[in-house]
């Protein structure tokens, strides 16, 4: 889904941006998200496409920020950060390591079947167990749900399907 | 801006206005929550209807192309020249009334949405793709409080009542389409609001049905949100929503 240009620069460029994370989860990076869609370098200017996980979500600034930065300290003077609505962000397009990562972390990754249906096969990202509760549509922020754990009592947040 | 895109500017910022009035009405939740996952939630919500004002906001800029930005269409207009539908300035009242009023407007906007995806403009396809993901479980959320409140306690079963009963006539405001858009709706750009009464019906029915709340009768109906005829509400959420702005102009976070 991501359109890695395929020249030796756009690669570099991709490499560079691979030490971007989240904010909110810092063991994720753009790539993993699924946030970061197109580089493209046209005479010298560097051109970054990412879209949105959530429209509200402030966490996009300290992302488009945090681009900028990355590229200028590697010096890259002309960058645009554009953002793209469609096709629009999915938890399907975040990354198998993605999820390993969250699953360490503590989160429970995203259920890729079944979206839209809580319960699910939700695991426990303590004790992988499966029993599991529903506490509040959100955690701390609008991606997560929050759950409980009913084998080992830990509370968890729980990356949501959209 | 060609004057032809003067019904599309009007249709992005009046869009812009019902998610901007909503969500700033959710936020005032903030730290005033039943309790602690609630407060997050309803704060979520409101940063989900923030995001999609912006986004119509940022493209009405776009179409108008006169060097505005989102902040200030948002902040730097009067009372009249907002468009939102009323029943989204509405003051919060308690929590039964935020969350009747959050279930009428998210069965809606899962009609609405479905069919803004269909429109022949790709940027209110792309925005209608998006908010969609979004009102899906914004209306498992309020469905589902719905439910336990309605079949919940005397107490909570009759405010909840109560909530229904005075906004019910704060809907039809949501299936009229204003002659401004009527134009757009030809053009296959906008959604013609009348077609969507049915499915809104369905869902809000069944709710209120398992939740044992009466439906409220259709005896009244008040409107002019559109026409920029407003409650006296909205002078109020417009002094505290533009303050900044207003006492430190172009401020910026």
């Amino acid at each position: 889904m991501v359109a890695m240009r395929d020249n030796a620069e756009t690669a570099r460029l991709f490499e560079l941006l691979s030490s971007v994370v989240d904010p909110e989860i810092p063991v994720l990076t753009l790539q993993d998200l699924g946030v970061l869609r197109d580089i493209s370098v046209n005479d010298g200017e560097v051109k970054v496409s990412i879209t949105p996980t959530y429209a509200g979500c402030p966490a996009m600034e300290a992302m488009r920020a945090d681009i900028e930065s990355t590229l200028a300290a590697a010096g890259y003077e002309r960058v645009i950060v554009q953002q793209i609505l469609s096709p629009a962000w999915s938890t399907d397009w975040m990354s198998q390591s993605g999820r390993e990562k969250l699953r360490a972390y503590g989160i429970a990754p995203p259920v890729s079947t079944a979206c839209g249906q809580p319960g699910g096969q939700i695991e426990c990202p303590q004790c992988n167990s499966g029993d599991v509760k529903l506490v509040s549509e959100f955690g701390s922020t609008a991606c997560k749900a929050l759950y409980q754990c009913q084998d080992c009592r830990e509370p968890f947040d729980y990356f949501k399907c959209i | 801006m060609d004057t032809r895109q003067k019904p599309l500017l009007n249709y992005c910022i009046a869009l812009g206005d019902d998610s901007l009035m909503l969500g700033h009405r959710l936020s005032e939740w903030c730290r005033n929550g039943p309790f602690l996952e609630e407060d997050l939630a309803l704060t979520n919500v409101a940063l989900d209807f923030i995001g999609r004002a912006r986004l119509f906001y940022t493209y009405a800029a776009e179409v108008e192309g006169r060097g505005r930005g989102e902040d200030d269409i948002a902040y730097l207009r009067d009372c009249r020249e907002y468009r939102n539908l009323l029943i989204n300035e509405l003051p919060n009242g308690d929590f039964a009334f935020t969350m009747a009023r959050q279930l009428m407007v998210d069965a809606f906007d899962m009609a609405f949405f479905t069919r803004l995806m269909q429109s022949g403009d790709q940027m209110l396809a792309a925005i209608a793709a998006k908010a969609i993901k979004e009102s899906r479980y914004h209306l498992r959320r309020s469905q589902d409080w719905i439910i336990r409140l309605g079949d919940g306690t005397r107490e909570s079963h009759q405010r909840t009542q109560n909530a229904f009963n005075q906004l019910w006539g704060y809907t039809a405001e949501m299936f009229e389409t204003p002659d401004a858009e009527q134009q757009l709706v030809e053009t296959g750009i906008a959604v013609n609001r009348n077609t969507l009464k049915a499915d809104w019906t369905t869902t809000v029915h069944a709710v209120l049905k398992q939740a044992t709340l009466d439906i409220p009768a259709d005896d009244w109906a008040i409107g002019g949100g559109r026409d920029g005829q407003h409650t006296e509400h909205l002078g109020y959420l417009l002094a505290e929503l533009q303050y900044l702005q207003r006492t430190y102009p172009g401020q910026q976070w």
